[in-house]
């Protein structure tokens, strides 16, 4: 329920209909929250969210580890995970009888991980020497979303065992859409098991009636464009790396229904613009046909309503009626307070759009703070605004 | 005497932009198509990342993999005769299948190709080759005397064209192609391919401008973005800083409002005379959200000196309140223009 007696930031614009409001706190305090899942498109403050909501949900007695994916320098040392190290450490000066672990992934070193717990010794030497293996776990688009979910059921499963968590946070790569991750595990599994894998490693276990012709035609084509030494490091890859493929579907597989479970809630984050929003919405429609448990949309970087019943047309005129020079500050302020109208309803119109194809999405909104966040302080209080508590 | 300003990159033919997320890439690499776009010259606007950004802004249907006449250019000045901005999207799928047929008559094997997956395959995993083949598309558009392919309808070169690339933390591998192939495609045509469009973006035919906003974050990813660029032997061009606030208010009003300074009677009786009906709240409220923006504007001019210290020309675009429709991208572009990066 919520506690709430005053308008959001801004309002909407006229006649359209109000979202929910999203209960962050309730989201946070119920303990059947096992993952809060941080998702949106790049520059919306994903990372800072997180953190927040981390931090928040610790002092509120859960015990929370937050898994950040490339936070601001600054922000990574208030938390004290400047070091890449791949472990979740305990962030200092949290208040409460909860704890916040926190930790940077580690894309490479999450990879290499997966391969050496899945195969001997002998043959994760050899994938992890291959050019394929060094380009696939470095630079493949999608990785970083591939593996974040990997440390997420990692993560997920020593909390079970050991008992020291009971609340995840997620953040999610700034990809070039907010899908990607989502797209991720199922990409890279199917790629590990698509045909054209299967076909590479078929001279390598014997009977050559398997290949077609067709096939012949196409290594023919491959080695012309890329040069017959590619070829032979893919097929060395693809051949060491064939004991894993079952494992890596497996873990996929896991991850997409960790993903789905119950007491995992995806929370959308965006930004009062035409772009974050349309991604934002896409990413709904996507989350309910996969069946994720959608939690609600946080808007970020609002710009807070101006007091005062003056409109920007009749601030303009009123500007217009001063002389520029001997009231330049009162013609400056009204110009501002102008200024500020229209963003505030050019934001209300995008937001009101995105409600009325979305009712049912629970939304909060974050007025834009006027400095960056680097300290826990900062991370309170934008978990305060997330939970509107703040006026 | 024509005030028609001269643009800081005569010599360029290829702008690259690049830009972290939220800072206004695709509309900073809009606008500037529109301002080379003047004098009769014709632009090439490439976006690469699949989001047809480009359909949108400029509110046209979503653009095929073929150029396509998008806007009108900006005017230089007054009588000038403008150019024509055409627009492209390029996705590395259709660009490995045309590279296949135009270099190696792959007819069949081609379509042999995508039945196994091999087009998946090499446009998704195999590494280094979607970013090869995407700014190959480029390089194919920027080669002076081109041939007319399967994607021109203008049939003529372009004598600019501009790149909405990648985000700022990916832009110097993307272009670094060659390094991206290096530990793999050693020979072969592919690694020919890269050779060429290395050339290319290493001349001083090749500019990449940055794109950012005076926050934080922004501005550290343009630097490191910008060492990366120096490192790759990749050339930098400017930084636009975008989105930049209001300045109606000058340094001492800004610390006049800071220190709780204003006459509060004298903004009533002005705001009277301006046929405000005025109140001591109105007051109040117009010198608390002056207050918020005199913090934020401090906080800009500390970035905008980080800005300043990177040592390359810099552009600023304003903050248009009711956000960029086409009208604002042509203002933008003049704004562009007047400051030289076109």
């Amino acid at each position: 329920m919520s506690t709430r007696t005053h308008p959001r930031v801004g309002p909407l614009a006229a006649g359209a209909p109000a979202p929910r409001p999203l209960d962050v706190d309730r989201l946070l305090d119920d303990p059947a929250t096992q993952i809060i899942v941080c998702c949106g498109s790049g520059g919306v403050g994903k990372t800072t969210t997180s953190a927040a909501l981390a931090l928040r949900a610790a002092e509120r007695g859960r015990k929370v580890v937050v898994l950040t994916i490339d936070p601001a320098r600054r922000l990574a040392q208030s938390m004290g995970i400047e070091a890449l190290d791949n472990t979740p450490r305990p962030v200092p000066g949290v208040q409460g009888e909860g704890s916040l672990d926190a930790m940077m992934l580690d894309m490479k070193s999450t990879f290499d991980e997966v391969v050496l717990s899945q195969a001997t010794p002998e043959k994760a030497a050899q994938i992890l020497e291959n050019p394929f293996y060094v380009a696939l776990s470095t630079s493949f688009a999608g990785t970083q979303e591939y593996m974040a979910m990997e440390k997420l059921g990692q993560l997920h499963a020593s909390a079970r065992e050991s008992g020291r968590w009971d609340l995840i946070v997620v953040d999610t790569p700034p990809s070039r859409s907010a899908l990607d991750f989502l797209d991720a595990p199922e990409r890279l599994s199917s790629f590990l098991d698509g045909r054209f894998i299967r076909l590479l490693l078929t001279p390598a276990r014997g009977p050559a009636k398997l290949m077609s012709a067709g096939f012949g035609l196409m290594t023919h084509a491959l080695t012309k464009i890329v040069g017959a030494s590619v070829l032979r490091d893919l097929q060395t890859f693809v051949a060491a790396f064939d004991t894993l493929f079952g494992g890596f579907r497996a873990r996929a597989t896991a991850t997409y229904e960790l993903l789905q479970a119950q007491g995992t809630a995806f929370l959308v984050i965006a930004a009062p613009e035409p772009d974050a929003l349309r991604e934002a919405a896409y990413f709904v429609e996507r989350l309910s046909e996969e069946r994720m448990p959608l939690a609600g949309l946080v808007v970020n970087r609002a710009s807070s309503q101006p007091e005062g019943q003056l409109s920007a047309e009749a601030a303009l005129a009123a500007a217009e009626r001063l002389d520029p020079e001997a009231d330049a500050l009162t013609v400056g302020l009204l110009r501002l307070h102008a200024d500020r109208r229209r963003i505030v309803a050019r934001e209300g119109r995008l937001r009101a759009g995105f409600a009325r194809s979305h009712p049912a999405v629970a939304t909060a909104v974050v007025p834009a703070l006027a400095t960056d966040v680097h300290d826990l302080s900062g991370l309170r209080t934008v978990g305060g605004l997330l939970a509107d508590t703040v006026d | 005497m024509s005030t028609t300003p001269t643009s800081d990159w005569p010599q360029v033919h290829l702008h690259v932009v690049t830009g972290k997320g939220g800072t206004g890439k695709s509309t900073v690499a809009a606008s500037l198509a529109l301002a080379l776009a003047s004098r009769g010259r014709n632009v090439l606007l490439c976006e690469v990342e699949g989001r047809q950004g480009i359909a949108q802004m400029f509110d046209v249907p979503p653009l095929p993999y073929e150029e396509r006449r998008i806007a009108t250019g900006l005017p230089a000045s007054e009588g000038d005769r403008a150019g024509t901005v055409f627009a492209l999207h390029i996705d590395a799928e259709s660009a490995l299948l045309e590279y296949l047929a135009m270099y190696y008559k792959l007819g069949r094997a081609g379509k042999a190709l995508d039945r196994f997956g091999v087009i998946d395959f090499a446009t998704t995993i195999a590494p280094g080759v979607r970013d090869v083949l995407l700014t190959g598309k480029v390089y194919e558009a920027a080669k002076p005397g081109r041939k007319g392919g399967t994607s021109s309808k203008a049939g003529a070169a372009y004598d600019a064209i501009v790149l909405d690339a990648p985000p700022t933390g990916r832009i110097a591998q993307f272009l670094n192609v060659n390094d991206e192939l290096a530990g793999l495609a050693k020979v072969g045509p592919i690694k020919a391919q890269a050779d060429t469009v290395m050339t290319l973006f290493r001349s001083e035919r090749t500019a990449v401008h940055l794109v950012t906003v005076l926050e934080e974050m922004p501005v550290q990813e343009t630097a490191d973005g910008i060492a990366e660029l120096r490192a790759a032997g990749l050339p930098v061009g400017g930084v636009v800083v975008n989105l930049v606030r209001r300045r109606d208010l000058d340094d001492e009003q800004l610390d006049l409002i800071r220190s709780d300074g204003v006459d509060r009677e004298e903004v009533a009786s002005t705001l009277g005379r301006a046929g405000v009906t005025t109140s001591p709240e109105l007051v109040d409220a117009l010198l608390l959200e002056a207050a918020d923006h005199a913090e934020r504007r401090a906080l800009e001019d500390s970035q905008r000196e980080l800005v300043a210290g990177l040592g390359v020309p810099t552009y600023e675009l304003p903050r248009i309140a009711s956000g960029v429709d086409l009208t604002g991208l042509y203002e933008l572009a003049a704004e562009l223009k007047r400051q030289g990066l076109a």
